[in-house]
């Protein structure tokens, strides 16, 4: 029991704390819920597809499926993760002032749900595929064993769905001034992070080779396996021995957030003052 | 699942030019060493293995089981799901002589140890 508790557990562990930021990042957006809740849903539903068809999926691409699935979707997280911090750099002040053209901040609000309600599903389905997995096998091996088991899954999911309560309630203690500032950078170092893990795998796939050596090994500091390693991981990225490529995406991410976040906010501006 | 539905000959022959292009790009890659394993029974077989120093080792693990397994590793920086009754490939970088561990997330009574020399 006490297996499939940690199990399970270590693997909605990221799902909670990334859900736990979106919810905090939507707080006071109309109907957030419906399009987080939606995700969710739809994660789920995707995560069964996906353990249901693994062993098909692991034998694309020479037996690299699993490993350019993974790569695949984590780039899309960062697509609309990096979407949502450049819509929020040109929109956030709207929404900020709520009342103000409410209207418009509704509609143009359910678009970057849309992102962050993606952003969700996609987690959700890479860790909830290998949960899925794991009950799976469970429930095919017989007897008094798998009713503990699944107590001790539905467990580590209770747990994992209290990292997302306390992640979300932790963020609101943040006073609304600073917690616009404080999400955006948690935002830009997720979707860093994420991009640094999709470098990993297409390294693991044999699919992009250059800078594939380790730079350094801070494991003797802080160990990737953890549990706050493991936060580090999900938060920021932090692997204890990255290689060249992985830092390079993982600054370039960065860079490029800042850049169209300027671009974009400067461009208010003006726009602001022409019309002014 | 994605990959399924788009046309298979087209994503082939995609892949394929992808591949081949980013193989050629590095001088001839020192060639990996294989490493065959089966699971079953909830248990490595066989249960050490070997593999030479400073060349890419390559794992072959068939899983015979009705359920799946999570090959990892802490020290090799793998973990990769096997589905039931079948194969997962492995690809690990060049690794100092030393002892290295794996296991079966799903089972942690399934273990094995990789000796690098």
């Amino acid at each position: 029991m006490l297996a499939a508790l940690i199990i399970v557990f270590r693997e909605v562990f990221e799902a909670g704390l990334i859900v736990g930021i979106v919810l905090a990042v939507t707080r006071s957006v109309p109907r957030r819920n419906r399009w987080i809740g939606g995700g969710l849903l739809a994660g789920v539903v995707a995560a069964c597809l996906v353990a249901a068809f693994a062993g098909v999926l692991s034998q694309l691409f020479d037996g690299m499926g699993q490993e350019l699935f993974n790569a695949s979707i984590l780039a899309i997280a960062v697509v609309m993760l990096t979407w949502h911090n450049v819509w929020m750099a040109r929109h956030g002040k709207e929404i900020a002032g709520e009342m103000r053209a409410i209207g418009q901040a509704v509609v143009e609000g359910s678009k970057s749900l849309l992102a962050l309600a993606v952003v969700v599903a996609v987690t959700v389905l890479r860790e909830g595929s290998e949960v899925a997995l794991f009950l799976y096998g469970v429930a095919a091996s017989d007897g008094g064993s798998a009713a503990n088991l699944t107590i001790g899954g539905l467990m580590g999911l209770a747990l994992g769905v209290a990292v997302c309560l306390l992640t979300y309630f932790g963020l609101m203690r943040i006073p609304p001034r600073a917690l616009f500032a404080t999400t955006t950078v948690l935002i830009t170092l997720l979707a860093a992070g994420m991009a640094a893990q999709a470098v990993a795998f297409l390294q693991r796939a044999n699919w992009l080779k250059p800078l594939n050596t380790v730079m350094w090994d801070s494991g003797w500091l802080l160990s990737e396996s953890s549990i706050v390693g493991r936060a580090l991981h999900t938060l920021v990225g932090y692997t204890d021995q990255p290689t060249g490529m992985q830092v390079v995406i993982y600054l370039a991410v960065i860079l490029v957030t800042v850049m169209l976040m300027r671009l974009v906010g400067s461009g208010r501006r003006q726009h602001v003052i022409a019309a002014g | 699942m994605f990959y399924h539905m788009l046309t298979p000959i087209r994503l082939t022959l995609a892949a394929g030019c992808a591949v081949s292009l980013l193989h050629a790009a590095p001088a001839l890659a020192q060639q990996a060493a294989e490493v065959h394993l089966t699971y079953s029974n909830g248990a490595f077989q066989p249960s050490e293995v070997r593999a030479p120093a400073d060349r890419p080792v390559v794992f072959r693990v068939k899983n015979l089981d009705g359920k799946a397994m999570e090959f990892e590793s802490k020290s090799l920086r793998v973990e990769k799901v096997v589905a039931a009754k079948s194969e997962g490939v492995i690809n690990v970088r060049p690794l100092k002589s030393g002892r290295y561990e794996f296991y079966d997330d799903f089972n942690e009574k399934a273990r094995g140890v990789l000796t690098v020399q």
